[in-house]
């Protein structure tokens, strides 16, 4: 039902930091957009400029093809998920997901079937007359879910949702959300910083990094081709292996430890990266040797049930590998590691995809 | 969990003495700190200093309710009886009707209706113009915000004592000499209660304000659908102090009334109370006493299962 763009958003906050630095992003109708970043990268203050809550310093923004930049919140026909789910701690929770309704003078009939209906999707209709305080911490979530939902709005925003949620509800909420969102229609964006909820929720992954985008695109394609290092980095866990690269004489290129790359290998790559599952271990036989070949000595070794993970360490820089299962490599070992050409990332000297 | 280890603990070192003494009890530790309040000397103990409170702050009052009871000549000659008297009807009805000479006349009615207007308009006064200022100074950004909040904070340091002379001039010059206006006016600019809310409206998530503004609530709505109802434990036990406050206000009143009509339950016990023995009904002045103790504690009793509540209910 909806679109939103953003044109070359800025934010200059009073002190004169700025928190975003032109930001463009266009939401495709009914999409989930997953902003991803660190902390302090600005994936709020972008949210809250969607939102209204925020002034935009320079750039527009529109909402279904109509600019919003002065149009406040209430007007924007959005609804927002907050963090610490901004529950109305005196009202019921039926009153808690009324109140927008009323603000805007829905009638009484009206507010009581939707409020019903939607604390029936959210299995919240035994707790319509309590108040958030005698909720649990997940209950209180739908509640801040149903009071989103309840308002059919145009977009929906959610600034970390689950955060304050232990690793099991937070698993069950997420495809919760991703079914919700898909039934519903709404277009959103979702605020994390959790690499995992973004893969797996995300139509559209936006992954930000100190106030700009590093990459926009559907979350496998950022997984399987990052733009720069820092997704590289940041997207994916344990992150991927990076090592500094260089070119000799001859044209062949060698990594730590003297390592060469057989295969063509960009002239302006400067970092090799390698995840830590497309390195194979231990290597196979040399007919099916890989472009590369890495002699590494073996630190650590993290079983994690499914599969494990080996520290290695090679002439000062440091490698991890997933093996899958269980693995009969022990701390002090020394390993052959390969990988196939095409599972070789190569980056320039400033950290971009070469 | 606790328990279960305390258990193991105890059972693993059965020789050591301590230990083994103690655990029998250890299933019943989670009842320990009952226990100790259970136990029947400290019940008692704990009931006898409760009562010896109880008397040392009740005797006085029960004792002006007696001296309330008899007549000025029984009072007057001593000792006086511990047990109420037989002139309850007489001295009551002859105070609230106005029988007291030294105050022209004037009923205790109507300087219980005097003192109650002055009390609550000073206690809602202070409460409203406060609540808002406070909301302002939080919630809004706006051109020399902190400038108000210093000068508001400055008026702390004049209380009304001090500021008394120009203030009366003011309140000579509007005529409000003898005027609940001028009784209440002066009284309620109050930067106490506008620090109170102002630092339990900082107290208040930036989300939730924030959540309202997208759920459609403007200033008005926010104020009276959130704030108001969040703020109502404070309210109440805001309202206790001002309305005691009030209530017992003397230099203030005491200069800006001149008629007997318009005077103050507590400025009216000053007057009927001469130099000379002889002169003072004391039969009266008890009554009056008495009379001028209860609204504050009707107060009290009434506001409290207000807070109470709103205490048990805390809700962030
Ligand atoms: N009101 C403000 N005034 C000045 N600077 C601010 C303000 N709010 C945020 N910032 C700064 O802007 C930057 C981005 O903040 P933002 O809240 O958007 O981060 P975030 O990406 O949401 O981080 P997190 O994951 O920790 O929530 C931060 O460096 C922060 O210090
Ligand atoms: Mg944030």
């Amino acid at each position: 039902m909806a679109t939103v763009d953003l044109n070359d958003v800025r934010k200059v906050y009073a002190g004169g930091f700025e928190a975003v630095k032109g930001v463009s992003i266009a939401i495709p109708d009914k999409a989930l957009c997953v902003l991803v970043g660190p902390s302090g990268c600005g994936k709020s203050t972008l949210l809250r400029m969607i939102a209204g809550l925020e002034t935009i310093s320079s750039g527009t923004i529109s909402i279904d093809g109509k600019v919003v930049n002065n149009i406040g919140p209430t007007d924007r026909d959005i609804a927002m998920v907050f963090q610490n789910y901004a529950l109305y701690p005196h009202m019921s929770v039926y009153d808690n997901m009324a109140y927008g309704l009323r603000n805007r003078g829905t009638p009484k009939p009206e507010i009581d079937s939707r409020v019903r209906a939607t604390a029936k999707t959210l299995e919240l209709d035994q707790l319509l007359d309590r108040k958030p305080r005698q909720l649990s911490g997940g209950q209180r979530q739908r509640v801040a879910m149903g009071r989103a939902i309840v308002r059919n709005p145009k977009v929906f925003l959610f600034d970390e949702p689950l955060s304050n949620l232990d690793a099991k509800l937070r698993g069950q909420m997420r495809v919760e959300i991703k079914n919700l969102q898909r039934n519903l229609g709404v277009t959103s964006v979702y605020v994390t910083h959790d690499q995992l909820e973004a893969m797996t929720l995300a139509d559209m992954l936006v992954v930000m990094n100190a106030g700009v985008i590093e990459q926009i695109g559907a979350p496998m394609d950022v997984y399987e081709k990052p733009a720069s290092t820092f997704v590289a980095a940041f997207i994916g866990a344990p992150p991927m292996n990076l090592m500094a690269l260089t070119h000799g004489a001859d044209g062949t290129a060698t990594v730590a430890g003297g390592a060469k790359i057989a295969g063509h290998v960009p002239e302006q790559a400067a970092i090799l990266g390698l995840r830590p599952e497309d390195a194979i271990v231990p290597a196979p036989d040399a007919t099916q040797k890989g472009a590369l070949s890495l002699p590494v000595a073996v630190e650590a070794v993290e079983p994690v049930g499914m599969e494990s993970f080996l520290h290695c360490a090679i002439a000062g820089e440091r490698i991890v590998v997933r093996v899958p299962g269980r693995s009969m490599v022990q701390p002090g070992d020394r390993l052959e590691i390969a990988a196939g050409l095409d599972r070789l990332h190569f980056f320039d000297k400033d950290g971009r995809r070469v | 969990m606790a328990r279960a280890s305390d258990r193991k603990v105890a059972s693993g070192f059965r020789k050591d003495p301590v230990l083994q003494q103690k655990s029998p009890k250890t299933p019943a530790s989670g009842h320990d700190k009952l226990m100790i309040g259970q136990s029947s000397a400290g019940i008692w103990l704990a009931h006898a200093i409760l009562i010896l409170g109880v008397v040392i702050v009740a005797f006085p009052i029960y004792y002006t309710f007696v001296a309330s009871t008899h007549s000025l000549q029984t009072i007057l000659r001593p000792p006086l009886p511990l047990l109420p008297g037989p002139e309850f009807w007489t001295n009551y009805s002859q105070a609230l009707t106005g029988g007291g000479t030294r105050i022209g006349g004037v009923g205790v009615v109507t300087l219980l209706v005097n003192t109650t207007v002055m009390a609550l308009g000073i206690a809602i006064g202070k409460i409203v113009i406060s609540i808002l200022s406070a909301y302002a100074i939080v919630f809004f950004r706006f051109p020399f915000r902190m400038t108000f909040f210093w000068v508001i904070f400055i008026t702390l340091m004049l209380p009304v004592e001090v500021r008394i002379l120009p203030t009366y001039k003011v309140m000579v010059d509007l005529g409000l000499i003898d005027t609940y206006a001028g009784l209440i006016v002066p009284l309620i600019a109050s930067a106490t209660a506008t620090l109170l809310f102002r630092q339990f409206f900082m107290t208040i998530p930036g989300e939730l304000v924030e959540a309202a503004r997208v759920d459609g609530a403007g200033p008005w709505r926010f104020f009276f659908d959130i704030l108001l109802p969040l703020s109502r434990t404070n309210i109440a036990a805001l309202f206790v102090i001002l309305f005691i406050y009030g209530w017992t206000q003397y230099l203030w009143p005491l200069l800006v009334t001149n008629s007997n009509d318009m005077n103050t339950i507590v400025i009216a016990l000053r007057k009927m109370i001469s130099f000379a023995d002889a002169d003072t009904q004391w039969h009266l002045v008890m009554v009056t006493s008495i009379l001028a103790i209860i609204p504050p504690i009707v107060v009290v009793v009434a506001m409290q299962r207000w807070f109470v509540k709103g205490l048990v209910e805390s809700e962030k």
